[in-house]
């Protein structure tokens, strides 16, 4: 046996220095990237707070100064519950299929690539799809189209969710099901979704508040208009994305930025509300079991 | 009742084969619409820097050089904090743990309009007086540099989540096994860590990137608009994403086509980094014997 | 009710006592003294503590702000559980080898090499000896020699988990901590291993954890039995498994509780 003795140690001071910024490193990037994000969300809390108040949550907007942006979330409630209608059964049905029916094999793989193709695309290219798809046919922007645009994006999510939702209750119960004589259809849908059903409604909820505050695809399918939503499926729609975008971009005016502000806020706070909603959900269900 | 469970199962694949079918109609949707350009152009429009609707005269470079420089940038900015948070995420105490963890996850969920409105109101005049006084004095403060910055923010908290997630598939005792051998904290993540979670942070980034290259609203507010080739990182300029939304609303039937075709390529590049991820996982997967 | 030790002593524990949390405590007021370049076993039903003292040899539990140790472990003569003692050279003078097989995400090659690289400077052909000694001592060169390039990952359990004793004695520790080495690896593999620890012995100091009582009875000197964090009975293997002189113990080795 040869000692290590007659061996060059290597110097621990080095080691020990590099370890040290290393921390410092990760300590600072933490700080920055903590700081830049609490900036952004302070910001836009900050700022508006000022604009929000009962007048302008429930006004329409317009060139007034008692104008608000009742419209524009009504508008975007609107088109964000229409999207959900349009894109679920087929997600839940083809999430379903893969989980169900389709665990391996080349069309469920070209299926989930596809999903993730989709998933990843550019949401502003959804917005050009549904131009050409619905609104120059139609001749008119809509609340309708921008439904479609965002559905399409919804889509491939909650199928996937749905994948995972049902993967994960156990062969067990699928097999108890089919032992009782049930067939597949029962066993699917009055036993596995049953059991996977507060997953399921969590991702549903994930998947809209994502799509909630998509701007880009709605931009040349449901634009933007002052009045309230009354011609959903043939004219533009108010929703807050858009007015956001425009009180900001095309507006010199302190005022009309701040209720640019406030919409964020607005928004912000929707779809942080429901982010928080579906955590606590999601923990109440784990301490359960 | 077995033709029930084949109505059921025609049904369920129905809705599988939608998304085949999507997938598909975008390629053909956009490649369709954008056929007038290639007849005019050919493959001349990806190399062209004209942008002129007057004369009709249109090509690609601009915006294609614009999106892969925010797109670098804002991969290049975020990547080391995001690697080094989700690192601190995995030692911290357990409370920090769990604060930082979930704000992460809800950043991740903030609308990006609303970072699109921070950069323009704050981001950009503070980078244009520091970028000033730093004795470049034409920096407006809208341009790349803006748009890779606000990029780089936004897509932070979602590359720190994957990456959390993959330390946190760490086996603990393989990293207790490099502590044994000796390994400083710095060490065991670097050697032991990452490249255990390689796959998993190359996902990542992927990730990232692809938010990056087809993010419109962030870019758009900041980047300045403006179709050229870019002199430095502080001239403004344009990404192909920021060119559909800037232009679309207003463009004739020849300018429409002409971005039906940046379509169709934004549509091949975020093809492309999605099925290179997915060969890669595929690729080393196999060598590791884990698929 | 310790025999007296017939050799130096490597490892003196001194009043150990060990907390998990501020209200659970594991290890009650350990005493022990391990002899140099003896395999000493440590069994006891599983929950007793003998993970847990082991992991405090090489200060690993550290690694967890809520673990604590209070007393003496002297190595040497000197206390390991003072700050001052650095903990990267005292985990090169005391390896471990754990539960599961751990290779690094590396070649076969590089698994040695890296522990060697981090504590001493080498020349290319030095690294490539000592990597090959290392091998060697662990009796794994003949079945790998032709595919050192190969990713440490893809070897079968048994050979995995040499691997690791062979990363570990490449650093040339004084004392080797083995954690229940075989109880992922099946019976030919844990036959090799055994015999790997009995080649071992003379060389290193070995402390192994077992829940085996044959293996234990094969391959050890000294064995001590643990029940409930306290050390109940340490001595001689021999005379711990033909005469042990606590009712406890006895009823253990005989199975009649595990």
């Amino acid at each position: 046996m040869t000692g290590m003795q007659n061996l060059r140690r290597r110097p621990l001071g080095g080691r020990r220095l590099l370890d040290a910024l290393f921390r410092l490193a990760s300590l600072i990037a933490l700080l920055t990237a903590l700081a830049g994000m609490l900036w952004i969300v302070g910001t836009v809390i900050r700022r508006g707070a000022d604009a929000v108040n009962w007048n302008f949550l429930t006004a329409a907007s317009g060139p007034l100064a008692d104008s608000g942006i009742g419209n524009a979330i009504l508008g975007s409630v609107l088109i964000t519950l229409v999207a959900a209608l349009i894109a679920l059964p087929p997600a839940l049905a083809g999430g379903c299929y893969l989980a169900e029916f389709g665990r391996r094999g080349r069309v469920a793989e070209t299926i989930r690539f596809s999903a993730n193709v989709l998933m990843g695309m550019p949401s502003v290219l959804v917005g050009l799809f549904v131009y050409a798809l619905l609104v120059k046919p139609m001749g008119c922007s809509s609340g309708l189209a921008g439904s479609v645009a965002l559905a399409i994006i919804m889509f491939p999510v909650v199928l996937r969710t749905t994948e995972d939702m049902l993967r994960m209750v156990p062969d067990s119960l699928r097999e108890a099901g089919l032992a009782l004589g049930l067939t597949r259809t029962r066993v699917t849908l009055g036993v596995i979704f049953r059991a996977a059903r507060s997953g399921l409604v969590t991702g549903i909820l994930l998947a809209l508040a994502r799509v909630s505050g998509e701007t880009a695809p709605l931009l040349f399918t449901a634009q933007w208009s002052d009045n309230w939503p009354q011609d959903f499926c043939s004219g533009p729609t108010a929703n807050l994305p858009v007015l956001i975008t425009e009180y900001t971009t095309n507006s010199p005016y302190e005022e009309i930025q701040q209720a640019g502000w406030g919409a964020a806020l607005v928004i912000m706070a929707a779809v942080l509300a429901l982010n928080i909603g579906c955590r606590l959900l999601l923990r109440e269900r784990h301490h359960e079991r | 009742m077995l033709n029930c469970d084949r109505i059921f199962k025609l049904t369920a694949l129905a809705g599988a084969l939608l998304i085949l079918m999507l997938t598909a109609g975008f390629f053909l949707q956009l490649g369709v619409s954008s056929f007038p350009v290639w007849q005019r152009y050919g493959l001349g429009f990806l190399c062209s820097t004209a942008w002129d609707p007057v004369a009709q005269e249109y090509g690609a470079l601009p915006a294609i050089v614009g999106t892969l420089i925010t797109t670098a940038l804002a991969v290049g900015l975020a990547l080391p904090p995001a690697f080094v948070t989700a690192l601190y995420l995995l030692d911290a105490p357990p409370w920090a743990r769990g604060v930082l963890s979930q704000g992460v996850d809800l950043l991740a969920a903030i609308p990006s309009v609303i970072y699109g409105m921070w950069g323009l109101f704050v981001l950009v005049p503070l980078l244009q007086r520091g970028v000033n006084a730093l004795g470049f004095e034409e920096f407006t403060g809208f341009g790349y540099l803006s748009a890779g910055v606000i990029l780089a923010l936004m897509i932070l908290p979602y590359m720190c989540a994957v990456f959390r997630d993959v330390f946190r598939m760490t086996p603990s005792m393989l990293r207790e096994a490099a502590f044994g051998c000796g390994c400083t904290r710095w060490e065991a993540a670097w050697d032991i860590v990452m490249r255990y979670g390689i796959r998993g942070i190359m996902g990542g980034v992927f990730i990232g990137l692809g938010r990056a290259l087809g993010e419109t609203m962030a870019v758009l507010f900041v980047i300045g608009n403006l179709n050229a080739m870019p002199d430095s990182l502080f001239s403004a300029g344009t990404t192909i994403a920021a060119t559909l939304a800037n232009n679309f609303a207003e463009a004739d039937d020849q300018m429409q086509s002409v971005l039906f075709a940046l379509g169709l390529l934004l549509l091949a590049m975020s093809f492309a980094v999605q099925a290179i991820s997915l060969t890669y996982l595929k690729r080393t997967g196999k060598r590791r014997g884990e698929v | 009710m310790n025999a007296e030790p017939t050799h130096p002593i490597k490892i003196a524990v001194r009043h150990l006592n060990f907390f998990y949390g501020p209200h659970h405590q594991a290890l009650f007021d350990n005493n022990l003294e391990l002899e140099t370049g003896l395999v000493t076993a440590v069994i006891g039903p599983s929950g007793c503590g003998k993970s847990t003292h082991l992991r405090v040899y090489n200060r690993i539990f550290e690694l967890y702000r809520e673990q604590r140790a209070e007393g003496e472990v002297l190595l040497d003569g000197v206390n390991l559980l003072d700050p001052a003692v650095d903990v990267l050279e005292l985990r090169r003078r005391i390896g471990m080898i754990f539960q599961k097989p751990t290779p690094f995400p590396m070649s076969v090659f590089d698994n040695i090499a890296y522990p060697l690289k981090l504590h001493f400077k080498l020349s290319r052909s030095e690294l490539a000896d000592r990597v090959e000694q290392a091998l060697r001592g662990a009796s794994l060169w003949d079945e790998v020699k032709n595919q050192l390039g190969k990713s440490g990952l893809a070897l079968s359990g048994g050979q995995q988990q040499r691997l690791c004793i062979a990363r570990t004695i490449a650093a040339e520790p004084e004392v080797l901590l083995m954690d229940e080495p075989t109880s992922a690896v099946d019976p030919v593999a844990t036959r090799k291993i055994e015999d790997l620890i009995a080649e071992l012995r003379g060389r290193f100091t070995v402390v192994i954890v077992t829940h085996n009582m044959q293996q234990a009875a094969r391959i050890s000197d000294r064995t001590a039995f643990f029940y409930e964090g306290r050390i109940v009975e340490y001595g001689p293997t021999e005379r711990i498994f033909t005469n042990p002189t606590n009712p406890r113990t006895e009823a253990y080795i005989t199975g009649r509780f595990s």
